[in-house]
């Protein structure tokens, strides 16, 4: 073993030798000489272009090139060479300066303009290769300014390039060597560069406002100046230019927010950023999307812009025959206001009223007028995107706004685009604090509650949850609607009781009014019984028992079975029913209200403590230190479910005592001083201990968000340790020597790649096993087999384990499936060997990536089992750390007599990079699904939700 | 003075009966050839004996253009084309070339069969006439001969509504048609490029109004609609075939679709289901969404939407159905409102204007009792709702378009006079440089054009000229050069004078300047002109002065040559001589010779 280590050690600089062959250079040497023509002489250097070529022999290359370069006359092989010098110079490990005086020289003899092009663009690619160097960026520059009078105008849009990603940020550049005298000579690169947004070619306008933008975003402050210049752009013939001077102006508007600018034909001033405002808005018209787009998108992000400006956009005057005409949005607050709403509309009550003073109407008015009317009634679905995410980020910052916003916002859920509808609930939710829904409103709103997509009324439920409302008919409306909702799609039920829970308890005042009459309560009569199951009465009391929560004279009038249904409910839906203070009743469970910050204050100290306190189990004798590490698994386990908000950090700690549990418990017993075949039972608990471990590991790695390395590092210790154990296991019980070598090997190679991983923390883990395995390294690599698992032995048995630390939050991945619910008593009757489909609806919280990792496993009662990937697009992320998996699952199997069970759950797929696991595979696996992993990773699953059981009845095909 | 003169026979501060005449660089071109709604005599088509009292229109018109399928846009082209007579090209784009014939036979079949009329084109004359039909396609240039180019682009308004852009030379014209400028259910905005045309000319229908958000109507639309079907009520729809029919069809079965709902829906068979054909075939000219889904599912292919028979009328539960006519005036709507017109869970939706005396006009007036023929009264106890769906632009609209295209002059044509004048105003107001027009019918207005006359120069001259003064040509400041214009057949070129004299087989003259300047000097003619020379040497530092062995002194170009007068021996004559190209600075100074 020892021999064959350190033989691959040195296979390193051998490698190294290969290298420095100067083969490749020599061939296309060979090769161009070769060449008879320029066709020729082009395919080769074409198939050259193909291979990599590596650090060393980059420079040798490039002198074979150029020499070439000079010899050739065609000019489309010299534009190859060029492009090649290019790509050479970016090759990883090369440092292009050694070239760049090469390519400068070939500039200065080149005849062809787009060769000349090709030759800056390598030269802007070696630039930026080396960014550091001073020298180098003034001698680009230099170059750039002569050939910036070139007459194509690619040249010049290189030159402009150039300029953007190389001119000198912090000062004017320093021109006195040049002898030319040019008039540029004193000017700084923003004055040259915006020389040329007048240029006669678009391509060059559009190549000198992005080099000014880049320059922007190299950290240079513009000059105001050019502010009129940009204006001016925006009205250029071309779209590019036009998209790319948009920016330019919104860059500006940013850096100068408050400098006056003065309007063009009149004596007033503004604010520069309330004018680019309206001059964007103004290309929210704009003959191309591609602008519009950009357009709406940008005025996002202007928030610095006055108030009078904003909510011009939302403005359009009507106008129908020269008479005033109200808007349908003023007129239904008119109606509401009035009292008349309801009413339904008379014939012509949207007629013209005052007449208009002509000279007053301005048809094209100077800017912001009706921008975001315009941008969402647009014809591409982009631009209303846009405009519907800019109405967003604008309602945020200011309360007026979203409240004027509201009434297109709401519009905008009639779009025809599902997409557009989505966005404009969530973006209606976003904004939610600053508004409360008009009866009008919400009746508009609610309407959606009928759509046929799923994705729409979800959204719509997270924004009931959010709403404020002003009445209580408000609440009637909405709880009628989602009744309605409820008996059209009851696939709903979750989320609209969730939706009613936000509702009631948003609304107490409002709701108790109407409880009488949602109970159906009486005050002289006895009124029958609901039923208890009907989803609708659980809706409803869900709204009431949330809005009795904080209004405590509710309960006087609850009826005597509502009490009983509460019981009932509180215990079977106890996320939708608060406890509450009943009369004559103790109160469910501990009060939360009251210093909810302090009890996770304390319940975080007693997690400290009882870590702290397990750290001192080396110190007590075997059997104390267990039953310290039983119970304090046990407190953490505890601890987890009474506080939400330390669950993930509980179980992690939990589960990682757990891994030390086993440990300890495998290693104390007396079986390691007695000859193997008398213990064959002991070793069976052993390597089960030890496979159990491992396990546990991957699940701590993968299925915790929120670890630091330092967590990670204790956990792929824990793994080592196991490992050892497997290992020490293994040459106990098996014969032979050459399993155990190979063993031997990779357990050293875990080492070592542990050390590499995790140099940074290997001060914490003084004395533990790893520690001590690395201080004695050198000797365990020349060791026989035999030697290394003895030594492993007491090392395993004699070291400590290191204290866990712990990171600010660590969140548990989890995932519970709606759909199926299990429940069903009817079979899903399918012919055998063709596919039925099963809808999957489950939700996963604090998932990472979940496109990648979540699969949906389903096991078949004789043992079959399937692995299906969902498409990405099966996952919805409606919050923050959750996802919503909505799939379908073909399921399919040949017949059976009876209808049977199958098992669906949740699997997280997880692989490392680490070499691969000796332990047990998991049924992943095994089934005929699963790909087989790669050598060097572990690719495995862990179950992330429980399973869910479905009745099925494949039946034969009938002849 | 070059021009372009605009005649509208039709639509001049009226709406219907488009038909404008254009002359361009020497080009006739007809704009759409409409009838008017309003007239059942002469008065119905334009008055083509404007262009010519007696025989056919061949040899006048170069060609017709029609915008769109609409009546008033080209329900005369039979009659012009057949009956009076026209046979060369007549142009419109694929969509209404399909719908054209079946709107124009279906006009015949009610002017003829209907009200009996005679003298009418007939179903034969319509087919010859779509036979000289050619096809454009979008943003397509079309030559229509050497010099006449013509290029369609999207107008919204219809399906295969075009605006047309017109072009001899660098002088052009854009017609607009009817168009759009805010998109609909089915069909996109109008679009234009920064063409800058010599005149837009635009329809001005909705002059003086501003429109609210589509949104809030469709949404409206579609509240009413879904209350009364959820009631268990009946709606109504009357419609015309063509248009926003098709929309409302959308609207409703987008609706229907995302709600889950099952009511039917109905649509009066007859030329709407022909015409839908149509539009399932034109994906190509509908909006956004049409055309990005239709892969996976045409909109047009309507799931919910049904043939709507005779019976199912009295059938129970609710239902709606869309029935043409649109006013109410006759035909299935009429009858239909009939029936239902009784219960009040019921709702009849009309969606766009009525003309005076028809039901849907009594209707919307708010008559209860309306009197049927044959004496019966109708007691209408159904709910009655109005609805506007317009496509055509409005006045921000046109004022989009005008920005869009950038024209030199505005002509506003289909819409009311007095609305026009408020819209020329704030165009004259709001545009600085752009004059606007509203001609009458028979009117003619003429606008000069300052077209731009291309001259080919010779690569030689310009590179020599490039060389002379500076890298690059600067756009913005005009220079000089030197050069010999030929005017030769239709060209114009711009060559060197040498290649000039070459081509013309002239001989090259040199035209000099002579001047002859006396002194009073004693010396003998060869040492007065060394004195000279010597002079001028020491004067004209910085100068090549030579003195050459034939006996003459150079000054740069300049030659002198001194000889004595034949009568005083002592005054000597120096004889100037210089080519018309002097050196600017090199004017000698007339000095004194040192004595």
């Amino acid at each position: 073993s020892s021999y064959k280590y350190k033989f691959r050690l040195e296979k390193v600089p051998a490698k190294k030798l290969r290298l420095t062959k100067p083969s490749k250079s020599a061939a296309l040497h060979v090769d161009l000489c070769k060449a008879s023509s320029p066709t020729d002489a082009l395919q080769y250097l074409l198939q050259f272009a193909r291979k990599p070529v590596e650090a060393d022999s980059v420079e040798g290359v490039v002198r074979i090139l150029l020499e070439h370069y000079y010899k050739e006359t065609d000019s489309s092989v010299r534009l190859k060479i060029a492009s090649l010098l290019g790509l050479l110079s970016k090759t990883q490990g090369f440092t292009p300066d050694c070239i760049v005086d090469d390519v400068i020289n070939t500039l200065n003899s080149e005849r062809s303009h787009q060769v000349l092009a090709q030759l800056l663009d390598t030269l802007l690619v070696i630039g930026t290769q080396v960014p550091e160097s001073l020298n180098m960026r003034h001698r680009l520059i230099d170059v750039a300014c002569k050939h910036l009078t070139d007459t194509y105008f690619g040249v010049r849009n290189k030159c402009l390039q150039l300029f953007g990603c190389l001119g000198s940020v912090d000062k004017p550049l320093p021109r006195e060597s040049e002898g030319g005298g040019t008039g540029m000579a004193a000017k700084d690169v923003q004055s040259i560069i915006s020389d040329y947004f007048g240029d006669q070619d678009p391509r060059v306008r559009t190549a000198a406002i992005k080099a000014m933008l880049q320059l922007h975003e190299r950290g240079m402050k513009l000059q105001q100046i050019i502010y009129n210049q940009a204006c001016k752009l925006l009205s250029d013939d071309y779209e590019q230019v036009r998209s790319a001077a948009v920016q330019m102006v919104w860059v500006l508007s940013q850096l100068y927010p408050e400098s006056i600018v003065p309007i063009p034909s009149s004596n007033e001033k503004i604010r520069l950023v309330d004018d680019s405002f309206g001059k964007i808005c103004h290309m929210v018209s704009d003959g191309s999307w591609v602008v519009r787009v950009q357009a709406a998108k940008l005025l996002g992000s202007m928030q610095q812009v006055s108030p009078h400006f904003l909510e011009q956009t939302l403005d359009k005057k009507l106008m129908s025959d020269l008479r005033r005409k109200r808007t349908a949005h003023e007129r239904a607050k008119e109606l509401y206001s009035s009292g008349e709403f309801s009413s339904g509309r008379k014939w012509a009550d949207d007629a013209p009223k005052e007449k208009v003073d002509t000279t007053a109407v301005n048809l094209i008015d100077s800017g912001a007028c009706g921008a975001f009317v315009h941008g969402l009634e647009d014809e591409m679905y982009e631009v209303r995107i846009a405009a519907v995410e800019a109405l967003c980020a604008l309602a945020q910052s200011s309360p007026s706004f979203a409240e004027k916003c509201l009434d297109f916002l709401v519009d905008m859920f009639n779009d025809e685009i599902e997409e557009v509808r989505l966005q404009s609930i969530h973006v209606l939710r976003q904004i939610s604090t600053h508004i409360t829904l008009r009866e009008d409103q919400l009746d508009t709103v609610l309407a959606v509650l009928e759509d046929s997509s799923r994705d729409i009324r979800e959204a719509l439920h997270e924004l009931l949850c959010y709403t404020n409302v002003s009445t209580k008919e408000c609440i009637q409306l909405a709880l009628l609607e989602l009744l309605k909702n409820l008996t059209k799609y009851p696939t709903d039920r979750n989320s609209v009781w969730k939706c009613l829970k936000f509702l009631g308890s948003r609304h107490p005042t409002l709701v108790l009014p109407i409880v009488p009459e949602l109970l159906s309560t009486h005050p002289y009569f006895d009124t029958p019984e609901p039923d208890m199951d009907d989803p609708a009465y659980i809706a409803v009391l869900v709204l009431v028992f949330n809005a009795a929560k904080s209004c405590p004279t509710m309960t006087a009038l609850f009826s005597d079975h509502t009490f009983r249904h509460y019981a009932y409910l509180r215990d079977s839906l106890s996320h939708l029913v608060p406890p509450l203070r009943l009369p004559g009743r103790k109160l469910t469970s501990a009060p939360e209200a009251s210093g909810l910050a302090s009890s996770v204050e304390s319940a975080q100290n007693f997690l400290k403590e009882s870590l702290t306190r397990v750290c001192s189990v080396q110190q007590l004798d075997a059997p104390g230190a267990q039953s310290l590490l039983e119970f304090t698994i046990r407190d953490l386990q505890r601890l987890g479910e009474l506080q939400t908000e330390l669950a993930g950090t509980a179980d992690f700690c939990a589960t990682y005592l757990h891994c030390q549990l086993l440990l300890m418990k495998a290693l104390q017993d007396k079986l390691w001083s007695v000859a193997v075949p008398l213990y064959l039972k002991q070793n069976a608990m052993v390597s089960g201990a030890a496979a159990q471990v491992l396990e546990e590991t991957y699940k701590l790695e993968f299925l915790y968000s929120g670890l630091e390395s330092r967590q990670i590092a204790s956990i792929h210790h824990v793994r080592l340790q196991a490992k050892a154990l497997q290992l020490v296991l293994l040459a106990r019980t098996r014969r032979g020597v050459e399993p155990l070598l190979s063993a031997c090997e990779k357990f050293l190679h875990e080492v070592d790649a542990f050390q590499r991983l995790f140099v940074t923390e290997l001060p914490h883990f003084q004395d533990s096993f790893v520690d001590k395995l690395l201080d004695i390294m050198p000797r365990l690599a020349g060791s026989k087999p035999a030697d290394l698992v003895k030594i492993l032995q007491t090392t395993l048995r004699h070291s400590c384990f290191p204290q866990l630390k712990l990171p600010e939050q660590i969140r548990r991945a989890t995932a519970a499936i709606i759909e199926p619910t299990g429940e069903s008593d009817n079979p899903l009757r399918f012919t055998s060997g063709l596919v039925v489909a099963l809808d999957v609806d489950a939700t996963l919280e604090h998932v990472q990536d979940p496109q990648t990792t979540v699969k949906v496993q389903v096991l078949y009662p004789d043992g079959q089992s399937h692995v299906i990937q969902p498409k990405p697009a099966d996952f919805r992320k409606p919050g923050p750390g959750r996802h919503r998996l909505i799939t379908q699952v073909y399921l399919s199997h040949s017949a059976w007599t009876e209808p049977c069970q199958i098992d669906v759950k949740l699997l997280l797929a997880y692989s490392s990079s680490t070499s691969r696991s000796l332990g047990p595979r998991s049924a992943w696996n095994e089934s005929t699904e699963g790909p087989t992993p790669l050598e060097s990773t572990i690719e495995g699953t862990i179950p992330l939700s429980k399973p869910v059981k479905v009745f099925i009845m494949p039946k034969p095909a009938r002849r | 003075m070059p021009e372009i003169k605009v005649t509208p026979l039709g639509a001049g501060q009226d709406v219907g009966r488009s038909c404008i005449l254009v002359s361009i660089g020497g080009k006739n071109i007809m704009l759409d050839c409409g009838m008017h709604m309003g007239y059942n005599d002469d008065r119905r088509f334009p008055d083509f004996s404007y262009i010519t009292q007696n025989g056919r229109l061949t040899e006048f018109l170069d060609c017709v253009i029609i915008s769109h399928f609409h009546l008033d846009h080209c329900g005369a082209l039979p009659y012009m084309s057949e009956m009076v007579g026209y046979d060369g090209p007549i142009y419109m784009t694929h969509p209404t070339k399909a719908i054209c014939p079946i709107l124009l036979e279906d006009f015949r079949k009610i002017t003829v069969d209907k009200k009996g009329e005679t003298n009418f084109f007939t179903s034969q004359m319509i087919k010859d006439c779509m036979k000289k039909v050619v096809p454009l396609n979008l943003h397509q240039t079309v030559q229509v001969d050497d010099e006449l180019e013509i290029k369609a682009y999207y107008a919204g308004h219809v399906l295969g509504a075009a605006m047309v852009q017109i072009k001899v030379g660098s002088e052009s014209v854009v017609y607009t048609g009817d168009y759009n400028m805010t998109p609909d259910r089915h069909l996109g905005a109008a679009w234009i490029d920064k063409c800058r045309p010599d005149i837009l000319i635009s329809e001005s229908t909705y002059a003086t109004t501003i429109r609210d958000s589509k949104r809030c109507r469709e949404r409206d639309f579609l509240k009413k609609v879904h209350e009364t079907v959820e009631r268990g009520g009946k709606v109504l729809i009357p419609v015309f075939a063509l248009g926003r029919a098709q929309e409302l069809c959308i609207l409703l079965e987008t609706f229907w679709e995302r709600m889950n709902l099952k009511a039917p829906i109905y649509f009066s068979t007859g030329l709407t289901e022909k015409a839908n054909h149509y539009y399932k075939l034109f994906i190509t000219w509908t909006n956004q969404k049409i055309r990005k889904t239709f892969v996976q599912r045409n909109m047009f292919e309507f799931k919910h939407i049904k043939a709507f028979d005779r019976s199912y009328a009295d059938n129970p539960g609710p239902m709606v159905v869309f029935a043409t006519p649109g006013m109410l005036h006759a035909g299935q709507s009429l009858q239909i409102f009939k029936k239902w017109a009784g219960n009040e869970k019921n709702m009849v939706i009309m969606p766009g204007y009525c003309v005076q005396g028809t039901v849907g006009h009594k209707l919307l007036s708010g008559q209860k009792k309306l009197e049927m023929e044959g004496r019966t009264t109708l007691e209408v106890k159904l709910q009655v709702e109005y609805m506007s769906f317009s496509a055509h632009a409005d006045a921000k609209g046109i004022m989009q378009l005008i920005r869009m295209a950038e024209p030199r002059n505005v002509m506003l044509v289909h819409g009311e006079a007095k609305k026009m004048e408020f819209l020329k105003d704030k165009i004259e107001q709001e545009f600085t440089g752009i004059s606007c027009f509203m001609p009458a019918n028979g009117e003619t207005t003429t606008i000069p054009t300052n077209p731009s006359v291309p001259v080919d120069i010779s690569l030689n001259l310009l590179k020599r000229e490039a060389a002379f003064g500076g890298p690059l040509p600067d756009p913005k400041k005009p220079r000089t050069m030197h050069g010999t214009l030929i005017m030769k057949d239709s060209s114009l070129r711009l060559v060197s004078p040498e290649q000039a004299l070459k081509e013309l087989d002239l001989n090259e003259h040199q035209l000099r300047f002579t001047c002859r300047v006396q002194l009073q000097d004693p010396y003998s003619d060869t040492d007065t002109l060394s004195r000279v020379y010597n002079h001028l040497k020491s004067v004209l530092k910085g100068y090549t002065v030579q003195h050459l062995p034939d006996g003459t002194v150079m000054v740069e170009s300049i030659v002198l040559k001194v000889s004595s007068s034949a009568e005083d021996p002592n005054t000597k004559v120096v004889l100037l001589s210089w080519s018309y190209q002097v050196t600017p600075g090199c004017t000698i100074q007339g000095s004194q010779l040192p004595h």
